[in-house]
């Protein structure tokens, strides 16, 4: 149900930003005639990419489905509360969409700073409709945190200890308290905002005593925390691909799952270096930078390890294997540019341009959707029963790889000569890496369709999967019951001892 | 139109070094893929660190592609059928994990050193005002009787030749060259952004604060920056545009401006920019 959800926003969303890196092929305006209906694409593009589309795919999709197979529990610990967040995710997605056609719709940027998002600059229900449907996202999140913990804390089967977990559980486990500490910010901040602009309330504005600076400390309390919601499960799947596609046990298990940990609590001390522009003290600026660039050392840790993995190990490259590589390069691309990002002398230059929006591409949002296509190839067979054809997938995984490089990369370019982000049009000088960059949005929309055609091949002719297909590299639980895995899986408790990730 | 691009901005270079007599396009040219040239000592680090930080990113991501390559290649299936069980090497972890500490430290030392000459400069020769509107930007001059203008965007269709598009402002904003200019950023409606990338400067317009900045120009010229924080529909079209100009050069300006433009506490006449208050677009 999640991953339905999660594919079919994609392609919302994504279709948007192919409407707007077609806007952005060239300089002048093509189509878009209102830039404000381009701000609120961006806004949209933003918040349903993040929302309900990378969040419920891998939290809600492969977490629900795969916590309790691998740590040999026979479904989650509460599957009515299961139920309730899914459809609180549905509603949310229909007041978001409610939300871009009324009125003139939200064009704030996924962010909602104010003033802009207050009711004199958008007057009109259109942002109110995007903060109720956040607020049930946010809700939905948290109810499934809960079952997450309680799960996982208290579901386990005799034997398998925490320390004996594999590391998919582990990133859920980190990401679910993150959920639960961050997400009510937000909730908060929120709720702030909404009363700002229906109930006379000034917290943001300074016209009243507020301060617009105050709204984005809370909204990154929350949106820091929120990119390591959307990439520690990616974490997971991929170290869990890696051991099995190298037919070896993780290398440094517990480092593995400690960096995540550390990952996920350096993460809420980070936030302001979103704000190195707005006027903070030079000292408080100084904290975050080195803040910031400590981030790298676990995260280096995590590179490291899954190399360490590989090395001595005996490879096979199918598709899902191809998708976690993949995901690697990426995100050590996208991990040295937020290196650069965390020095607040430099990002005064950077902040607000394309290096940004290339730098969140490349680590959070193409990484966290090759994470998503790892997981599909790799467990599909488990969750419908049938195996996808591998060389449609590993031609979808060369389109895609090669698309969002040409489509990133020159986005770097862009950003360190300057130009900002969020604008329908472009002074002439930055029309060349514009074209590069749409001609790449061009391959991966050929890379998505194939996708879709690939889901449809599976589902409809898919050769019927195996309780394993990828051999004695996939030691976890869910690799040892049927495919389809049955409704109710581990009736009888399984006994773990040896340990299943190391 | 992206056929025809080289040859308009190749134009538009052509013109604007005619222009203002200097070898230097201080706004971006095309297949750019460096910060534009530094027009200030501060902008001038910030490009030396970026050179410092640009080789170490590039050094590492070789190195990790190349090794990724490498375990591709050797590790295959078909060339190492039998995997080892090896999962630990502390040595090797610890390494990993000290050396990108280093590397960190490397980086840290410049960049905060960066960080707290850029932030102010206590002893500025004099003051102007940015202040940022929907959709375009005020300037205030304090130091010299409080002059006040408007900066629009020139529309496309009234373009002059030699004027960049998207960046070209009706009334630029006008610097002495080698004085230190402190630059006082704010909003009267949403929170806009005051960046111009030659002087290594990006400061937000926040309604309700007053941001502090500071620049010392090195050389005329006029350099060009834009709106850098989302503020509505018109957020692309409310550039900002400096003309740098010698000191005396200067001095004839501002008697000249006194004259055209109203002042900012609402006294004197009211001519020119107060008027000309219809939005770019
Ligand atoms: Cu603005």
């Amino acid at each position: 149900m999640y991953i339905v959800l999660s594919i079919v926003s994609a392609l919302i969303g994504g279709g948007m930003s192919w409407i707007i890196r077609l806007e952005l092929a060239e300089p002048g305006i093509q189509f878009i005639q209102d830039p404000q209906l381009y701000n609120v694409m961006v806004t949209a593009h933003g918040l349903i990419m993040v929302f309900f589309v990378v969040m419920p795919g891998l939290i809600g999709g492969f977490g629900n489905w795969f916590v309790p197979l691998m740590i040999g529990a026979p479904d989650m610990a509460f599957p009515r509360m299961n139920n309730i967040s899914f459809w609180l995710l549905a509603a949310a997605l229909c007041l978001l969409v409610t939300a871009g056609l009324t009125g003139t719709g939200p064009g704030t940027g996924w962010t909602f700073y104010p003033p802009l998002s207050n009711s004199t600059f958008h007057s009109g229900p259109a942002v109110d409709f995007g903060i109720l449907s956040l607020h049930l996202a946010g809700a939905s999140s948290i109810l499934g945190a809960i079952n997450f913990i309680t799960t996982i804390l208290n579901m386990r089967a005799p034997g398998m200890t925490m320390h004996r977990m594999p590391l998919f559980v582990w990133s859920m486990l980190v990401t679910a308290f993150l959920l639960l500490l961050a997400v009510p910010v937000l909730a908060g901040a929120l709720t702030m905002l909404l009363t700002d602009r229906n109930f006379g309330t000034t917290f943001f504005a300074p016209e009243g005593g507020g301060d617009p600076v105050l709204w984005q400390h809370l909204f990154w309390f929350f949106g820091h925390p929120e990119v390591y919601i959307m990439i520690i499960p990616a974490f997971g799947i991929i170290s869990q691909v890696v051991s099995t596609f190298s037919k070896k046990p993780v290398f440094g298990y517990l480092g593995m799952a400690y960096a995540m940990v550390a990952i996920g609590f350096i993460g809420f001390v980070v936030w302001a270096h979103h704000m190195y522009t707005v006027g903070l003290d030079v000292n408080t600026r100084a904290y975050f930078v080195l803040a910031t660039m400590i981030i790298a050392v676990p995260t280096g840790i995590k590179i490291f390890s899954w190399l360490a993995t590989m090395w001595g190990g005996s490879i096979e490259f199918k598709t899902p294997m191809l998708f976690a590589t993949g995901f690697i390069a990426l995100f050590v691309v996208g991990g040295v540019t937020g290196v650069v990002l965390a020095n607040a002398g430099l990002d005064v230059q950077l902040q607000d341009t394309y290096y940004v929006i290339a730098h969140f591409h490349y680590v959070l949002s193409v990484a966290a959707v090759f994470a998503l296509t790892t997981g599909f190839y790799y467990w599909i067979g488990k969750m419908s029963g049938r195996q996808y054809p591998e060389t449609l997938g590993k031609i979808h995984f060369w389109l895609t790889f090669v698309g969002v490089n040409v489509l990133f990369f020159p986005q770097h370019f862009l950003g360190v000569a300057g130009m900002p982000r969020r604008i329908p049009d472009y002074p002439d000088a930055f029309a060349g890496w514009n074209m590069i960059s749409s001609i790449g949005a061009l391959i991966t929309a050929l890379g998505t369709l194939l996708f879709l055609f690939i889901v449809w091949r599976t589902m409809a002719a898919g050769k019927a999967a195996e309780p394993n297909p990828w051999g004695v590299g996939a030691t976890t639980l869910e690799w040892s019951v049927p495919s389809p895995a049955p409704f109710h899986t581990h009736e009888e408790l399984p006994r773990v001892s040896a340990q299943p990730a190391e | 139109m992206f056929r025809n691009f080289p040859s308009v901005s190749a134009l538009a270079t052509v013109a604007l070094m005619a222009a203002c007599g200097t070898a230097f396009a201080d706004q971006p040219y095309p297949w750019q893929i460096d910060l534009q040239p530094a027009a200030s000592a501060v902008a001038e680090q910030v490009r030396e660190f970026n050179y410092l930080i640009s080789v170490i990113i590039v050094a590492i991501s070789v190195f990790v592609l190349v090794l990724m390559a490498y375990i591709a290649w050797r590790f295959n299936a078909k060339r190492n059928p039998v995997p080892s069980k090896r999962a630990h090497n502390t040595v090797l972890e610890v390494l990993w994990t000290a050396l990108p500490v280093l590397i960190l430290v490397v980086i840290a030392v410049p960049s905060l050193k960066l960080l707290y000459v850029m932030d102010r400069n206590p002893a500025a020769e004099m003051t102007i005002k940015a202040v940022g509107h929907q959709w375009y930007w005020s300037y205030e001059y304090p130091d010299h009787d409080d002059f006040t203008f408007d900066s629009i965007m020139v529309p496309d269709d009234q373009l002059q030749p030699g004027q960049p598009r998207l960046l070209a402002v009706d009334n630029e904003v006008v610097l002495p060259i080698e004085t230190d200019v402190r630059i006082l950023v704010t909003s009267d409606d949403v929170i806009h952004s005051w960046a111009v990338p030659s002087f290594g400067i990006k400061t937000d317009a926040v309604p309700g604060r007053v941001n502090e900045t500071w620049v010392r120009i090195r050389r005329e010229g006029t350099y060009y920056g834009q709106c850098s924080e989302l503020c509505g529909v018109n957020h692309g079209y409310m550039p900002i545009a400096v003309r740098a100009v010698s000191r005396q050069a200067f001095d004839e300006w501002t008697a000249a401006a006194k004259e055209k433009f109203a002042r900012a506490d609402g006294g004197g006449t009211r001519v020119a920019g107060r008027t000309a208050t219809t939005t770019a677009r």
